[in-house]
């Protein structure tokens, strides 16, 4: 990995989504939750969402404790998901994953990942994958109706 | 070579890891706490096994078996010597502390601790120093207690009486702190616990590289400490006990080696240290360990000593030079270890970035979750000082952590 390439993991986007999270609270009334812990780290996350008798995603948010890269990604998740329905989260969920292992190169493939492709570079990072995907796989948790997620 | 000061410059050119280069910029090593870097002369022992005497040890009548066989004992006598043991039946070889600390756990606890019997730790273990006894309570129904720390880091010896009653049974302390640097006065807490006929244990992992031991001037009844944090291979450790608990301690693993008949009615054990020996051991690391040890004798620990203090004042003055950092473990006897934090940047973000400039640190919660719970924090950065570190890598770090603080403004 270059030097170059390195300083690209931090890139505006991300430090601007920790410094000023979307959607970083507590719902009350969510209708799913979950709680995601990469053990690695100790890093803490829970999501919250109302879906409704539609399937329709009204509203997202997460709360918790982590790094930069965790929570931009939960960030832009909560923004990406707000007002899709939860087959298409689940599209999402399997693209970004894909994205962030190195599989799916946003240049080269047709995708819907849109300003999420921005962690595109991560897969250079073995040991920051978990923290770019903890807040996805703790949306997915929640969808399945899962209340406790570990990355490990 | 001064007779005061160590020859850095030689020092750094024993160990070939440190001309590597990380990103195109020199490595600047400062995860001495999780791992050392080995010099020239343990990689040479290693390979010189493998290449011209990888026999088995102690049935081989012939040649290459002797030789293993020598090499082995001799590694153990240099043990021996190292922490001052008083005989070589003393000296045992584990893969490493943790598996020392279970060895005593199962051997020395689980066939006579009862039901409310109690084990004393303190609050600054890492998880191996609290797992296996853990472990331990729920095999036999005893309890584990933890004698407090202060906001420094430091252990609140007054509280250590109150915490060694007619009911505890063995008292498990560590010698210095790898999260938080703290050397703890592991003497006083012995003495105090033998006065109540407490045996001790003491996890030697991180102390090993820094503070010269003597386990007969000590007095523990245990000690255990790791190859791979003293300069020498993973995967091998040592047990120190005393003689008379080793003797009346049942074997803790069976197998080869460690036998002196096998019938099918009954086995004889083989007799100290070879009772703990089950199996083809890890001959290579045994020699390489070996090795490690006389290079540090070579060195010269208290020299040693006097050098990292020097560079972990340094250390402590450049780094509270960072605004916004603070040091998590201030305690007034320290070494190696600078852990801080730097809000808001979390540590994973401060390690990824100042491994960008060539900078190697630990960043996490260290194997010690209830010390981060009792900072009321998720984790912390963490540098650790050996002996080949310098004050020009103190400043690339602060330099780096600079950097770091650039990028998230």
């Amino acid at each position: 990995m270059s030097r170059d390439g390195r300083q690209e993991l931090y890139k505006q986007v991300i430090i601007s989504h920790n410094k000023k999270p979307f959607n970083f609270k507590k719902i009350d009334n969510a209708t799913h939750e979950a709680e995601g812990y990469n053990p690695l780290c100790g890093d803490h996350l829970h999501v919250y969402l109302i879906i409704d008798p539609q399937d329709i995603i009204q509203d997202l948010s997460f709360e918790g404790d982590g790094c930069a890269i965790s929570k931009a990604s939960a960030s832009m998740m909560t923004k990406t998901l707000k007002g899709k329905t939860v087959a298409e989260a689940k599209e999402y969920f399997g693209q970004f994953h894909r994205l962030i292992i190195g599989e799916l190169n946003p240049d080269n493939e047709e995708h819907i990942l849109g300003k999420l492709s921005v962690f595109s570079g991560i897969w250079h990072f073995p040991s920051r994958v978990k923290c770019a995907s903890l807040a996805w796989h703790t949306m997915k948790g929640a969808l399945d109706k899962q209340t406790s997620i570990s990355t490990e | 070579m001064d007779k005061l000061n160590i020859n850095i410059k030689k020092i750094r050119s024993d160990f070939p890891v440190l001309r590597e280069k990380v990103h195109g910029l020199p490595l600047v090593y400062l995860d001495n706490a999780a791992t050392t870097l080995r010099p020239q002369v343990v990689v040479d022992a290693l390979a010189g096994y493998y290449l011209r005497y990888s026999a088995n040890i102690h049935r081989g009548v012939h040649a290459l078996s002797e030789k293993a066989t020598a090499e082995y004992e001799k590694s153990r006598r240099t043990v021996k010597d190292f922490i001052h043991a008083s005989s070589t039946a003393e000296i045992i070889f584990t893969r490493g502390t943790t598996e020392s600390i279970n060895l005593v756990a199962q051997s020395f606890c689980r066939p006579s601790f009862k039901p409310d019997d109690e084990i004393v730790v303190t609050a600054m273990e890492h998880h191996s120093n609290i797992v296996p006894w853990q472990i331990l309570c729920e095999q036999v129904g005893c309890r584990l207690k933890v004698i407090p720390m202060n906001d420094k880091g430091e252990l609140i010896l007054e509280r250590v009486d109150s915490f060694l009653t007619e009911r505890t049974q063995l008292l498990s302390i560590v010698y210095l702190s790898n999260s938080l640097g703290t050397i703890n006065p592991v003497q006083d807490v012995i003495d105090k616990a033998h006065q109540k006929n407490i045996p001790v244990f003491v996890d030697a992992a991180q102390a090993m590289s820094h503070c010269p031991i003597d386990v007969q001037t000590l007095d523990c009844d245990f000690l255990a400490f790791s190859g791979h944090k003293i300069f020498g291979p993973s995967g091998i450790g040592v047990l120190y006990g005393k003689e008379k608990w080793l003797e009346q301690m049942p074997p803790y693993q069976g197998g080869g080696d460690m036998i002196s008949s096998v019938t099918f009615e009954k086995t004889i054990y083989n007799t100290l240290p070879y009772k703990f020996e089950a199996g083809t051991p890890h001959i290579a690391g045994v020699i390489g360990l070996g090795a490690a040890l006389e290079y540090v004798q070579s060195v010269g620990l208290d020299l040693i000593m006097n050098y990292e203090k020097d560079l972990l004042d340094y250390g402590t003055k450049a780094l509270l030079s960072v605004p916004d950092l603070k040091l998590i473990g201030t305690a007034s006897n320290k070494a190696s270890v600078l852990s801080f934090i730097l809000p808001p940047i979390h540590p994973h973000d401060i390690g990824t970035l100042i491994d960008e400039e060539g900078v190697a640190i630990r960043t996490g919660h260290h194997c010690t979750q209830p010390v981060m719970k009792f900072f009321k924090i998720p984790a912390t950065s963490r540098a650790s000082v050996a002996v080949y570190n310098t004050k020009e890598e103190i400043d690339l770090l602060v330099q780096a952590l600079f950097k770091a603080k650039k990028i998230f403004d």
